[in-house]
C-alpha cells in the first residue's frame, strides 16, 4: 500500500486516446485548522502539519502579497458568442440560429466589429472602467479538442500530456514556501489541477457548514458534554499511531468550534452579491472576506457556474451560466475596491478551448482559440491580440489563436507575480509577453 | 527461519490477529481463537476450512436483494457483506490487499460485472502463487482496460500496463531495476491481448489474438527472446529484485513498520524456496513479534467499516455505506490511481467526521429511547454496557478513563427527576457513539 512517490494521476485510462493523466490527482491530501482564522482547509503535498499554522500567521503578518485567481469555465465556452462579430455576414450564415442580434449586447469599444454577449454587461461595464484585458483570441498551436487534454494543456502551462504539476504548483513551488498552504488555494472539495505542486504544500477549502458531529439518541446536555470528551479523548498517547488517530480527533473537535464563526453567513460583505442559488457569488464573498483577513493567499483557483460544453441547445445556458459569472465578478470587483485591496488582486478568467465557427444543430463543437479575460484594477485594460474574424478560419473550421496561453501565463508569472517565467512555464524563451498589467 | 512471536497468546493478542488478517473478531471470537494458541490460530486463518457465509443476508434500503451488476454501488455493498459474513477472514482480507495492489478503478473500467470478476480472480488466488495471480491479472479484462492491454498492439504498441507492472506491481521505481528500454520492450511482448465493444453490453470477448502480437526478438532485462505475455510475467517475477518488492510491499499490510533486514531476507528466501508462494508468506508475517510487540496501525475504511458491522452482528441493510466509506477515504472498486490508497493518510480532519458517521449510522437502529430504556444512573455499569454492545473491544486505560468521566459528568447534571430517568439512556447512546469513534477503534 505505500506508495513509492506522491506522483499525481499516474495510470488513468485514456478515456480518449492519449489523454493526459490530470495534473495533481492521486496528491497526499490531510485536512488540518488554522488556529488563528478558523478555516477548514485540506492540504495537499509534502510539509509537516504543526508548521503550517505558524508559517500561516509569519505569511500573513509580511507584507502584502499580490494575489492571482483563476477562473475556469469548464466545457469549452464559446467564443463567438461571448464577443460575436454582430454585422459580419459570414457569422450569420455559420450561424443561422445561433447569431446573436446586433442589438441584443453592448459593443465592444477596443473593436467595433464585436459585441459582448447581453450576459456580459457587468464585464462590459468593467471594461469601461479600464479593467478588463480581453483576449479574444486566446489558444495554442496544434489545437487539442479534447476537453482533457486541452484542458489538461492550460492546467499544466505546456502542450505536455506526461505532465503532473500544474503552472500555478509550480510557480509556488518556485516561490512559495514550505510552511504556508494558503498560498495555492482551491475553493473546492478537491484540489484544481493547476495548483498542483511537486513540493510546496497547497490546499483547498472544505465547506464549513457541514462540519458537524450529531450522534443518533444524543441531545441536550449530553450532547455537549460528548463533543466536549473529543478534546480528552484527543489527547497525546504513546503509541505511534494511535497518537495519529487521537490527533485526528483532536484537530476534528478543535475544527468543529473554530467554523461556528465562519458557517453560513459568517462574514459580511460591503458590497451585494448575486441572489442565485449557486455558490459561486458566495465562494468570491468569501475570498475577498479572506484577503480581507489577510490570509497569505497567493494563487486562488475556482470553477464558474454554468455548464459551457454547449453541443445543443446552447443559447440558454450559455446565456445562464455567463450571467451568473459575469454578475459575480462585478461584484467580487466591488467589494474588493470598498475593501480597499483591489490593487492586489487580478483575475483570469479561461476556458479550454471555444468552439466551432460553424453551428451543429442547436448546438456547437468543440473549436480551438477560446475567450479569456484579465479583471482587475491593475489590469491593463487592452485587448491581447487581435479578433481573427470568422472569415480567416483554419482548416477545421476553428478561430486562430491571436494569442498562446503560455505566453499570458509567462506574463502573469513576470509582471504581476514578480518571477522567474523560466523557472515556471516550459520553452519560456519562446513565448511572446503580451503587457497584461498597468 | 524468521523469528517467532514467543510472548503470551491471550484475547489481546487474539483480537490484534482477527483485526490485522481479516476484519476484526465477531462477538466472542478472539477469547475463542485465543485458546488454539499463536500457531492454531494463525493456522485457522491460512488453512480455513470451506468458506461460509454467516449471518443476515444483505439488502438495499427497501429490503430488496443486492444487484451487484447493475445497480451502482451494488457491487461495494456486496463486497462489503462478504467482508462481514465470511468464515475466511484472511482469504478475504488478501482479496483486499490484491485490490490494492493491481488498482483498478472502475472509472476506468465500466461495467460491474467486469470488476466483479476480477474481484473473483483476487479471491481464488488470495493465499496461493503469486505469479499466477499475475499472469491472470494481466490478461484480466477489467486490467486489460484500466492499462490500455486492448490499445496495446504492435503496430501502435501502448506503455501503460509494461511499466505499471514492473513499477507498481513488481519490482518498484528508483531501484535501478528496468530502464525506458524495458518499458517499451515489455509493451511489445504484451501486445495480443483484444476486445470488441457490444452497444449494449459494453466491452465483451476479451481474447488473444496474434495478428495482433509483435512476433519480434524484444530485450528485456538484458534477455532476448521472441517474448510473449507470459514471458513478461515471467521475467518480472525471475527479476533479481522482485522479491524484495513483494516481500516489503506484502509486510506493510499487516505491520505498520517496516521489517528488519534479516526478517526481510529470510523472507525472501523463503518465498522464493516455496515458487513465489503467498501463503507461506504470510503465516510467517502472522506469527512474527513485530505483529505483536509492535505499534498499532490504522484500520482502513473497509476494515472499520466491515470490523463495526461484524461485532454489532449486523448485517447489510442500508446503500448508505457507499457514501460513507467513499467520505472516509476508500470506495471499494475505486482506488484513487493505480498506486492504490495511501495508508498513510487514512485520517484527517474531513475522514475522522467520516468515521464518526460510520458509526452513528452503524449505532443508530439500536438507539435507545430515553423514555422507554430503563437503566442505571451508574457511569461504570453504562461504560460496561456500552463496551458489551461492541463486542467487548480492547480499550487503553486512558480511553477507558475518559469514557467514564464523561459519563459521571453527564450524569452529574441531572438536576431534575425526568433527567434522572432519562439521562443514562442518552449516555449511553453517547458512550456508544464515543467509543466507536475512539482513536482505539481507529487502530488495531
Amino acid at each position: 500500500m505505500r506508495r513509492t512517490a506522491a506522483e499525481a494521476g499516474r495510470g488513468l485510462p485514456a478515456i480518449e486516446p492519449g489523454m493526459p493523466l490530470p495534473a495533481g490527482t492521486g496528491l497526499d491530501r490531510r485536512s488540518f485548522v488554522t488556529r488563528t482564522f478558523g478555516l477548514a482547509l485540506s492540504v495537499y503535498g509534502l510539509g509537516k502539519l504543526g508548521l503550517f499554522e505558524e508559517g500561516i500567521a509569519r505569511a500573513a503578518s509580511g507584507p502584502a502579497q499580490p494575489v492571482l485567481v483563476s477562473v475556469f469555465l469548464p466545457g469549452g465556452a464559446d467564443a463567438l458568442s461571448v464577443l460575436y462579430p454582430a454585422l459580419d455576414p459570414t457569422y450569420r450564415k455559420l450561424r443561422p440560429t445561433l447569431a446573436l442580434d446586433p442589438a441584443a449586447g453592448p459593443v465592444f469599444t477596443e473593436d467595433t466589429r464585436l459585441h459582448w454577449h447581453p450576459s456580459l454587461q457587468p464585464l462590459a461595464t468593467l471594461h469601461g472602467e479600464g479593467k478588463v484585458s480581453v483576449l479574444p483570441a486566446v489558444g495554442y498551436t496544434h489545437p487539442d479538442q479534447s476537453h482533457f487534454t486541452s484542458r489538461h494543456f492550460w492546467e499544466v502551462g505546456a502542450t505536455n500530456a506526461r505532465l503532473t504539476s500544474g503552472w500555478m504548483g509550480r510557480y509556488l513551488d518556485h516561490a512559495g514556501t514550505m510552511d504556508n498552504p494558503l498560498q495555492g488555494l482551491s475553493l473546492d472539495y478537491q484540489l484544481q489541477p493547476s495548483l498542483a505542486s511537486n513540493k510546496v504544500p497547497v490546499a483547498s477549502v472544505a465547506s464549513p457548514e457541514e462540519y458537524s458531529f450529531w450522534a443518533p439518541g444524543v441531545w441536550g446536555d449530553v450532547e455537549q458534554r460528548m463533543l466536549n470528551a473529543l478534546r480528552p479523548l484527543g489527547a497525546r498517547r504513546k503509541d505511534p499511531f494511535l497518537n495519529q488517530a487521537a490527533k485526528a480527533a483532536a484537530q476534528s473537535d478543535r475544527l468543529r468550534r473554530q467554523l461556528a464563526p465562519f458557517a453560513g453567513n459568517g462574514y459580511g460583505t460591503p458590497v451585494p452579491y448575486p441572489d442565485v442559488d449557486d455558490s459561486f457569488p458566495h465562494q468570491l464573498a468569501g475570498l475577498a472576506a479572506m484577503l480581507a483577513a489577510n490570509l497569505p493567499l497567493r494563487c486562488v483557483a475556482i470553477t464558474a457556474p454554468g455548464e459551457y460544453d454547449t453541443h445543443s441547445d446552447q443559447p440558454q445556458p450559455l446565456a445562464d451560466g455567463l450571467d451568473v459569472t459575469a454578475r459575480s465578478l462585478l461584484a467580487f470587483q466591488r467589494d474588493l475596491e470598498a475593501r480597499g485591496l483591489a490593487n492586489r488582486v487580478l483575475t483570469l478568467v479561461w476556458s479550454e478551448f471555444g468552439r466551432r465557427a460553424e453551428e451543429n444543430d442547436s448546438g456547437t463543437d468543440h473549436g480551438a482559440a477560446g475567450s479569456g479575460f484579465l479583471i482587475g484594477t491593475r489590469a491593463r485594460g487592452k485587448m491581447v491580440g487581435e479578433f481573427p474574424g470568422v472569415n480567416n478560419l483554419d482548416e477545421d473550421g476553428n478561430l486562430r489563436a491571436t494569442a498562446d496561453f503560455r505566453g499570458v501565463y509567462c506574463s502573469l508569472i513576470e509582471q504581476w507575480l514578480n518571477a522567474d517565467a523560466k523557472a515556471v512555464i516550459p520553452g519560456a524563451g519562446s513565448f511572446s509577453r503580451p503587457a497584461l498589467v498597468k | 527461519m524468521p523469528p517467532v512471536y514467543r510472548g503470551p497468546f491471550g484475547k489481546p493478542q487474539a483480537e490484534r490477529l482477527l483485526w490485522r488478517a481479516g476484519f476484526g473478531p465477531r462477538p466472542g471470537e478472539a477469547e475463542r481463537l485465543a485458546k488454539h494458541g499463536l500457531h492454531g490460530a494463525v493456522h485457522s486463518l491460512t488453512h480455513p476450512g470451506r468458506e461460509r457465509l454467516r449471518g443476515p443476508k444483505p439488502h438495499d434500503d427497501n429490503g430488496h436483494p443486492l444487484a451487484p451488476n447493475d445497480a451502482w454501488g451494488h457491487d461495494q455493498l456486496w463486497w462489503l457483506d462478504r467482508m462481514v459474513r465470511t468464515t475466511q477472514p484472511l482469504a478475504e482480507r488478501m482479496t483486499l490487499v490484491w485490490h490494492d495492489w493491481f488498482a483498478t478503478s472502475q472509472d476506468g473500467v465500466g461495467p460491474a460485472r467486469l470488476m466483479l470478476r476480477q474481484n473473483r480472480l483476487f479471491r481464488k488466488h488470495a493465499l496461493g502463487s503469486f505469479s499466477t495471480l499475475l499472469t491472470e491479472v494481466t490478461h484480466d479484462p477489467a486490467m486489460l482496460l484500466w492499462l490500455s492491454g486492448v490499445d496495446n498492439e504492435k503496430d501502435a504498441p501502448n506503455e501503460n500496463y509494461g511499466r505499471e507492472m514492473m513499477e507498481l506491481f513488481t519490482i518498484g521505481a528508483d531501484r535501478g531495476g528496468y530502464t525506458e528500454h524495458d518499458v517499451r520492450e515489455q509493451a511489445r511482448a504484451l501486445t495480443g491481448w483484444r476486445s470488441d465493444w457490444d452497444d449494449n453490453l459494453g466491452p465483451v470477448n476479451f481474447r488473444y489474438d496474434k495478428r495482433r502480437h509483435d512476433p519480434g526478438v524484444k530485450k528485456i532485462f538484458g534477455k532476448k527472446g521472441h517474448f510473449d505475455w507470459r514471458d513478461s510475467c515471467r521475467l518480472c517475477v525471475h527479476h533479481r529484485l522482485h522479491p524484495s518488492f513483494f516481500i516489503t510491499k506484502l509486510w506493510s499490510y499487516f505491520i505498520p513498520t517496516a521489517p528488519p533486514a534479516a526478517t526481510r531476507r529470510e523472507l525472501e528466501r523463503l518465498y522464493v524456496h516455496h515458487g513465489f508462494a503467498v501463503r507461506p508468506v504470510v503465516e510467517a508475517i502472522l506469527l512474527h513479534p513485530a505483529l505483536y510487540r509492535g505499534p498499532r496501525m490504522v484500520k482502513s475504511p473497509a476494515v472499520y467499516t466491515a470490523g463495526l458491522l461484524r461485532a454489532l452482528r449486523r448485517g447489510i441493510d442500508t446503500e448508505a455505506w457507499t457514501w460513507l466509506m467513499s467520505l472516509a477515504g476508500q470506495q471499494l472498486f475505486y482506488p484513487p490511481n493505480v498506486a492504490g490508497w495511501d495508508d498513510s493518510r487514512w485520517l484527517d480532519t474531513a475522514t475522522y467526521r467520516a468515521r464518526w458517521q460510520i458509526a452513528s449510522q452503524a449505532i443508530e437502529k439500536h438507539q435507545l429511547k430515553p423514555d422507554k430504556a430503563k437503566l442505571p444512573d451508574n457511569a461504570s455499569k453504562l461504560l460496561a454496557r456500552a463496551e458489551g454492545f461492541l463486542g467487548q473491544p480492547v480499550l487503553t486505560g486512558q480511553t477507558h478513563a475518559e469514557l467514564k468521566h464523561f459519563a459521571k459528568r453527564a450524569l452529574g447534571d441531572a438536576n431534575a427527576k425526568w433527567k434522572k430517568e432519562q439521562y443514562p439512556a442518552l449516555i449511553e447512546n453517547a458512550l456508544r457513539q464515543l467509543m466507536a469513534s475512539s482513536p482505539d477503534l481507529q487502530t488495531c
